[in-house]
């Protein structure tokens, strides 16, 4: 739901990355996103491909490396993978979830064309 | 040429989330950020904690909405230092909003911040603002089974409120599976049950504030 504001992070950080790199164009931003992020690759997409018109991002590529969430349980320390928000553990049905992975948000890495760097 | 970036993308809100929290210590101010859905009762809630402790502590309060300042005119029939921040439609406040807003507050004078949220169980839950502490409510309509549905939410909360206690009889609220469920996702999280309305369990919940306030000059 707040994809808009966390897009706009996203390329104010690539953006910088690029300008420090002297790149004049950015092929692709790979990123990082966990599956308990709250955040849909598909809105992120979209507010992408509008804000970075007129930039040296526009028509970059954004590539999504999801990251399942994973779960600890708290009473037998199992640890499980959950369906969306379902954090009940299945090997002893408790409800007592730790999350160890699936937060995640961030850029791996941006891919820029260097053809003009060093001139 | 490929770049490693590594950066986490809330790392901005976070800095400025920072900043806000050092400026409250700097002032010995208490920050406290309150979540939850629309109707739970937020307002009610903040304009009674300013009855219940206006005469000794000063509580200024951020109102966080969509639009319109009808909470912040409650807020301010209480003489209580009071900004709106309308997010013209955004799911929650971030931490720059909180500093616009710190920015109209007379710092020097007050004991705590109230945050009302934006009405939400979700996005609020992801960005820090610079309180010291997170309080959610969820009021007894609203149904005990909420923790399941928005795990995220009561996982990150310092205190739980249950609000509106006066109609439990009303629903079917069952008070120990909530409490259960809310043990499971945030082992030790206090939880205060309580009734704006009659009062029933306030004190509680002030009490437990008054003693997280800072003394100035400390």
């Amino acid at each position: 739901m707040h994809e808009m504001a966390v897009t706009q992070s996203l390329l104010d950080i690539v953006l910088k990355e690029a300008q420090q790199a002297g790149a004049k164009k950015v092929d692709a931003v790979n990123l990082v996103v966990g599956e308990l992020a709250g955040l849909v690759d598909d809105s992120i997409q979209f507010y992408f491909d509008f804000m970075t018109k007129d930039t040296i991002v526009e028509g970059a590529k954004l590539n999504f490396r999801r990251v399942p969430a994973l779960m600890k349980c708290r009473a037998c320390a199992e640890e499980f993978s959950p369906a969306p928000d379902e954090w009940v553990c299945p090997k002893c049905s408790q409800w007592q979830a730790e999350v160890i992975a699936g937060k995640e948000f961030y850029i791996d890495s941006i891919e820029v064309d260097d053809a003009d760097k060093g001139t | 040429m490929q770049i490693k970036v590594l950066k986490d993308i809330m790392a901005a809100n976070s800095a400025t989330a920072e900043a806000n929290q050092a400026r409250l210590d700097a002032n010995s101010i208490l920050g406290i950020n309150i979540m939850a859905s629309p109707g739970s009762g937020k307002t009610t809630f903040i304009l009674g904690t300013i009855d219940s402790l206006g005469q000794d502590t000063c509580i200024g309060v951020i109102e966080g909405d969509l639009a319109s300042s009808v909470d912040a005119e409650k807020v301010a029939q209480k003489n209580a230092p009071v900004v709106q921040i309308n997010t013209g439609g955004g799911c929650h406040l971030d931490a720059n909003q909180i500093s616009a807003g710190l920015d109209n507050l007379p710092l020097d004078s007050l004991d705590v911040v109230l945050i009302e949220n934006v009405g939400n169980l979700v996005c609020p839950s992801e960005f820090k603002l610079g309180e010291h502490k997170r309080v959610v409510i969820l009021s007894v309509p609203e149904g005990d089974d909420k923790p399941y549905k928005y795990p995220g939410m009561f996982a990150t909360a310092d205190i739980i409120v249950i609000s509106k206690i006066d109609i439990m009889p009303y629903f079917d609220f069952d008070l120990q599976k909530f409490k259960n469920a809310v043990a499971g996702l945030n082992p030790g999280v206090r939880i205060f049950p309580l009734s704006v309305r009659t009062g029933e369990g306030f004190s509680d919940w002030t009490d437990w504030l008054k003693s997280q306030i800072p003394q100035r000059g400390m």
